[in-house]
């Protein structure tokens, strides 16, 4: 999920050329109070104007707090927006009243049920209600870290390796699965660094997570070179699920592959290998099946 | 020694025997850093010299000067390859009565040749140069001011100019060798200050683009060159200086390593770049026409498989021995293609003239692939057109174009294009390239230009490609 600024025209044109999964425009943080106006204008032409092609588009709006928050769900949903992106939040009720606005703004144009939310978890007491905000309504394809808030919060701050991050990240991916809905990590912004943020991606790819925020099209290479699933993993993946089919077929309960018995986690992996071996476009989806 | 060959400019303007209406000639190897130009003219202007015609291999923004002494009469015609800045603005506006004459590096080099482009005195610029007229593009003596390495684009002119002078500002005992222009074809040697600043060679140091639109186009750039068939051991290979075209050469490097395929030469303009797989062995041989740094050329100063080929060896089209003939790949660039692959390098979609052709139309003709490295926009400028502003390399020698976007291959490379689905590069269709830019700019107003004809583009024969009007503000 590529973050891009709600108040720049030329990255918002271009940015889904470089093929990321999903495209952020920001109208919170990086939009200053003075252009809050301006950029939900933009972001609310570039949704309705700009050809994203697969890519799925999502808006970080700002805290329906603040003066400009329900006036960004009314833009963004009026556009189109496949997922809106709720910052700062702590509480499941917080996911209810915007899922309240947006079902205003949906009955308004009717298309009741089409606009997604995600929550972004910045604070100690978003962790703590991990699972409530997950599960706060039938909307919710996923939870995110934000990590500079967090850390802030708790009073520490950010570290290469990342062990103030280690609870909320767990919390959060747990939370997540619970919950049956997708879990991000947070932005690494040094892009001079690719070494740590690749080992970032690392860690949070061990932990669970389905993804990774990034702010500049440099990055996007590296966090597909850590999910993409190498080839010997694919191949795996593809005897354990022919395996299977063929033990279904002939009637028999226990499979082995290389001498191994197969259960039901190890097939549970073997689908996610060849799920994202299609995802990244090096395995055929005819050849998965 | 006793010689009468160094005299000052002026001594040497009367020698030569130029009078008015007669044709000078100068290179660009220093670029933006140019002194000669601007020095000689201003020396020409003040003995009174008329309606001359500049012949020079290139001119840039430096070359604003020159905008006065057209308005005096001093000069009433200019060939060149490129123009730039401020002159080229005036240029576009009408500032000559006498359309400005364009010509490839190779077709200047066939032109000079042949006599179609006669030079009475040419004026050279060189870092190094003797009392005879040995001169080098790499100074020789310890404090020395400039450097610009290989000197090709002034070789036809001192080999076919009725009278060469050259302008050092390194001037250094008998012999200076090695040399690049032999005191054979030197008339006159001047000393003067500094010929050109080198540090305006390039835009500075070599470092690695972080334009990820730069990026983006490299790599597919570079997925083009290694599945297009004809990167295979010994291939040979030419890049521009754009970030995209460098970033390239980046991820080829990877993938001549990854396969263990060395290349035999790099051609053209030679940078840091090239230099170094040079020196790592990825690159046997260097065939430079121009060095485009100081890392270039201090290489080709002392490396001996690094060497100077003029702008006739590098590119013209009916000397069958020139380099270009032999190249396998280029990577260039363009300001506008065309849904017929015709590109435009020379003037901009305002109409106002902002390049040069180079050795464009030479290195896309005559090498086996040529690959055209292209934002679909920049800015709100579509660089994929319906049909280009102006005419500089025509689409029949255009393979592949690479957009952000898609990449297109021209429908008379069938080979190629099979190669690149079979290797699964996702293709385009060129028109749908014009047809997204369209949908994301609209439909630009057509340019307000003229009648009155500024600018003559040559092919590399001799005959007229295009011409270019002027634009009314």
């Amino acid at each position: 999920m590529m973050f891009v600024p709600g108040n720049n025209p030329g990255m918002m044109a271009d940015a889904h050329i470089y093929g990321p999964d999903s495209i952020m425009l920001d109208l919170e943080d990086s939009v200053t109070m003075a252009e809050k106006d301006a950029a939900r204008l933009l972001v609310h032409n570039a949704l309705k104007s700009i050809d994203f092609g697969d890519t799925e588009m999502v808006v970080r709006i700002n805290p329906l707090s603040t003066p400009y928050g329900k006036k960004d769900v009314e833009a963004v949903v009026k556009a189109g927006v496949d997922v809106i992106r709720m910052p700062k939040t702590e509480t499941a009720d917080e996911v209810r009243e915007l899922e309240a606005e947006i079902i205003k703004v949906e009955t308004e144009i009717g298309c009741v049920g089409r606009t997604l939310i995600m929550a972004a978890i910045e604070s100690a007491l978003g962790v703590v209600n991990a699972y409530d905000i997950a599960t706060a309504s039938k909307r919710m394809m996923g939870i995110a870290l934000g990590a500079e808030d967090y850390s802030a919060n708790l009073k520490t701050q950010r570290t290469p390796g990342g062990a103030e991050l280690l609870l909320a990240r767990e919390s959060i991916v747990v939370a997540a699965r619970a919950a049956g809905i997708a879990c991000f990590d947070t932005v690494y912004s040094n892009l001079d660094d690719m070494e740590t943020f690749r080992k970032e991606i690392e860690l949070i790819k061990t932990l669970g997570f389905d993804g990774k925020s990034i702010i500049n099209p440099r990055q996007i290479e590296v966090v597909n070179e850590v999910f993409t699933p190498s080839q010997k993993d694919i191949d795996k993946a593809l005897r354990i699920i022919a395996a299977i089919k063929d033990a279904q077929a002939r009637g028999s309960g226990v499979v082995a592959v290389n001498g191994k018995m197969v259960d039901r986690p190890v097939v549970i992996r073997a689908e996610r290998v060849i799920a994202l071996a299609v995802a990244s476009g090096i395995l055929d989806k005819e050849e998965a099946l | 020694m006793r010689n009468t060959k160094l005299v000052t400019l002026e001594e040497a303007i009367h020698r030569s025997g130029l009078r008015d209406g007669m044709t000078i000639s100068f290179h660009h190897h220093f670029r933006g850093g140019d002194k000669v130009v601007n020095m000689v003219v201003a020396k020409l202007a003040e003995m009174g010299f008329k309606d001359l015609h500049l012949a020079a291999s290139s001119l840039s923004d430096v070359h604003a000067p020159l905008i006065e002494h057209i308005k005096n009469g001093v000069i009433t015609k200019i060939s060149t390859s490129g123009l730039r800045g401020e002159l080229a603005n005036e240029i576009s506006h009408g500032l000559m009565k006498e359309p400005v004459v364009f010509r490839s590096h190779g077709g200047r080099g066939s032109a000079i040749a042949s006599g179609e482009l006669h030079i009475d005195v040419a004026f050279l610029g060189a870092s190094s140069c003797d009392e005879l007229g040995n001169a080098s593009g790499c100074p020789r003596s310890e404090n020395a001011k400039s450097i610009c390495g290989s000197l090709g684009y002034a070789l036809p002119d001192a080999r076919y100019a009725d009278y060469v002078v050259v302008l050092t500002d390194d001037l250094v005992a008998y012999p200076n060798v090695p040399k690049s222009i032999s005191a054979c074809e030197v008339d006159s040697v001047v000393v003067v200050d500094s010929v050109g600043d080198s540090t305006k060679i390039s835009s500075g140091a070599i470092r690695d683009s972080k334009n990820p639109r730069d990026i983006l186009l490299a790599k597919l750039a570079a997925k083009v060159i290694i599945n297009s068939g004809y990167f295979t051991d010994g291939f040979s290979i030419q890049t521009g200086t754009g970030g995209a075209s460098l970033a390239a050469v980046k991820y080829i490097r990877e993938s001549m390593l990854e396969k263990g395929i060395k290349a035999s030469f790099a051609l053209g303009g030679i940078t840091a770049h090239m230099v170094k797989l040079h020196e790592e062995g990825l690159i046997e041989k260097l065939i430079d026409v121009q060095s485009f740094d100081k890392v270039a050329a201090e290489s080709i100063a002392h490396d001996q498989l690094h060497q100077e080929v003029s702008a006739i060896e590098y590119a013209s089209a009916n000397y069958m021995g020139s380099a270009v003939h032999a190249l396998d790949i280029v990577i260039l660039s363009a300001l506008e293609v065309d849904v017929n692959f015709n590109v435009n390098v020379l003037v901009g979609s305002d109409g106002i003239i902002r390049g040069a052709v180079g050795g464009h139309p030479d290195t896309a003709e005559d090498s086996a692939l040529s690959i055209i490295v292209c934002p679909l926009l920049r800015g709100r400028i579509p660089c994929i057109v319906p049909k280009v502003t102006t005419l500089i390399t025509p689409g029949k020698g255009v393979d592949v174009v690479v957009t952000e976007y898609g990449i297109a291959v021209n429908p008379g490379r069938p080979l190629v294009k099979q190669r690149l689905l079979d290797a699964g590069v996702q293709l385009t269709d060129i028109n749908d390239l014009a047809a997204k830019a369209r949908s994301i700019i609209g439909e630009p107003d057509p340019l307000p230009f003229g009648d009155q004809v500024v600018g003559i583009v040559m092919d590399r024969n001799g005959g007229v490609l295009d011409k270019i009007y002027n634009i009314v503000d």
